[in-house]
């Protein structure tokens, strides 16, 4: 008998822990959040990304090519933002102030840009400065080629990393079997740039003939989501699987993120992409998600605001429409919350510099998450 | 043998017309499914079915095969605020897709005749510029 109720309570113990490794596939919902949602700029349609400036004001993309500085309280459309083209995924997409804003002035964004002879559009990246409401200094940095006609994973976050760098990717651009696994072209890449838009030379191919020079790591689909981990000075992304397998990657110099050899997801149709997971050779992602949330956007938490949050990764749900928590365990993501539910497409979300989460919703507009006291 | 002869031809050339509209037609919809797979399948899904309370089915979707200004307008401009498909209430966000009036015209028959839809009439790349954003 004695033997009997050991037996139960390991039996208990051990499906406690098969449970626990399987939460961190199971997204949790809660009843009392504890934030409020606050609406601060309302009247958006697709705010892409958003920005802070050192006076508090904040710059926002409207995928249809509009650049708005929302100052004390209200929305001034800059002008002098360079024509972008508009179709498919593409438009005026990503906005990042560099490091030491307050003294040089520049902000870096990335669109879909039409330069060039062929037909279509490619993403590209500039810097300017914001002079009386205008776009002033204008520097093209990179444009990636050919452009196509093709709808599809423009990618197009940019992040800084501890050193000045400049990080931005670039997705697949909708043809899978050509470009993320071949280096001498562009799309399905993290690049990384001198801020001024040189190439640091000791860049992972600057010595392989005919590479694309700018690529620091490459095999990625559609990154949507880049930022620094505050916590170890790492470049981490988040990118769209086709139907499954997005996933969060930790970007290393040269890699392979294994798109469209490896991965955890099928064609929409339901036909297989590849039956290959792993392999020597390529990255396997920090976490992936089956079925897929579609991530864009993505912020580590680090301020006092959200004591329970601290160290977090919050990215926001196209699909799903809401805003993932997820706690993590070193490199592991151990539980995922599920906040804001049926807010609208999350596009993206961001840590602001008085310490405050704010998340940009489609057809909604920005919201600040105001903890409840 | 006048009567006859009208009526030949007659026949002859609706028939004509009619098997001319029917290859018109299905290449418009080979033509659509391509666009299809590029610029909407990630939110409408491979077999139209749409995601439930968050990207409207296309298949059987009574505001698609009812409503087809509407439905041409939301291609050709973008989509947004509350609208009603199949009894359930989508209030989401479809931007433009910058297609060019033949590509919307392409899409719009393969999604009309896919997935157990069903119409008569061929959109045209003139019909399609004829709808204007209200």
């Amino acid at each position: 008998m004695k033997n009997s109720i050991s037996i139960i309570f390991i039996a208990l113990m051990s499906l406690n822990l098969s449970c626990a490794q399987q939460t961190e596939n199971e997204v949790n919902s809660i009843d009392n959040p504890p934030f409020t949602a606050e609406l601060i700029i309302d009247e958006l349609q697709i705010p892409w990304g958003f920005t802070f400036l050192p006076d508090g004001s904040m710059l926002i993309t409207e995928k249809t090519g509009q650049l708005i500085h929302f100052k004390d309280g209200k929305k001034n459309i800059v002008d002098n933002v360079p024509a972008v083209y508009v179709r498919g995924q593409g438009g005026l997409l990503d906005v990042v102030p560099h490091p030491d804003y307050a003294n040089n002035g520049w902000i870096y964004i990335s669109y879909a840009s039409e330069e060039g002879d062929d037909k279509g559009g490619n993403t590209a990246i500039i810097r300017a400065k914001l002079n009386n409401n205008s776009l002033t200094d204008t520097q093209l940095l990179y444009k990636a080629t050919p452009n196509t006609t093709k709808g599809q994973h423009f990618g197009s976050r940019i992040v800084f990393d501890d050193e000045g760098y400049l990080f931005f990717s670039i997705g697949d651009r909708g043809d899978r079997d050509v470009n993320p696994q071949d280096i001498t072209r562009d799309g399905g890449k993290i690049y990384r740039l001198n801020a001024d838009g040189s190439i640091p030379s000791d860049n992972p191919f600057v010595n392989t003939e005919g590479a694309k020079t700018a690529i620091y790591s490459y095999g990625h689909r559609n990154p949507q989501g880049l930022v620094k981990n505050p916590m170890t000075g790492e470049i981490w992304d988040n990118e769209h699987g086709p139907q499954g397998g997005d996933e969060i990657n930790i970007i290393e110099k040269g890699k392979n993120y294994g798109w469209p050899v490896i991965t955890y997801g099928i064609n929409y149709s339901g036909t297989p992409i590849t039956d290959k997971t792993e392999m020597e050779g390529m990255e396997q992602p920090i976490h992936y998600w089956v079925p897929s949330i579609a991530p864009s956007g993505m912020a580590f938490v680090t301020s006092d605001k959200y004591p329970e949050w601290k160290g977090n990764l919050l990215i926001g749900s196209l699909k799903f429409q809401y805003l993932e928590r997820l706690e993590l365990k070193g490199n592991k993501v151990v539980y995922r919350e599920k906040l804001m539910p049926e807010m609208g497409r999350v596009r993206d979300v961001r840590q602001a510099p008085d310490g405050f989460i704010y998340v940009a919703v489609e057809g909604k507009g920005i919201y600040k998450l105001v903890p409840k006291k | 043998m006048k009567l006859l002869l009208l009526s030949y031809i007659s026949c002859f050339s609706l028939l004509t017309f009619f098997l001319f509209q029917d290859k018109e037609l299905e290449e418009s919809i080979s033509r659509g499914a391509d666009i299809y797979s590029d610029f909407c399948i990630n939110c409408h899904m491979a077999n139209g079915e749409g995601v439930e309370k968050t990207f409207p089915p296309l298949a059987k979707s009574d505001f698609l095969l009812n409503k087809r200004e509407e439905s041409i307008r939301g291609v050709k401009y973008g989509q947004q605020g509350y609208i009603l498909v199949n009894g359930v209430a989508y209030n989401n966000i479809m931007p433009p897709m910058g297609l060019e009036d033949e590509e919307i015209a392409d899409v719009m028959n393969y999604i009309l005749n896919s997935w157990g839809n069903k119409s008569d009439s061929i959109v045209t790349p003139e019909e399609v510029s004829m709808n204007v954003n209200k």
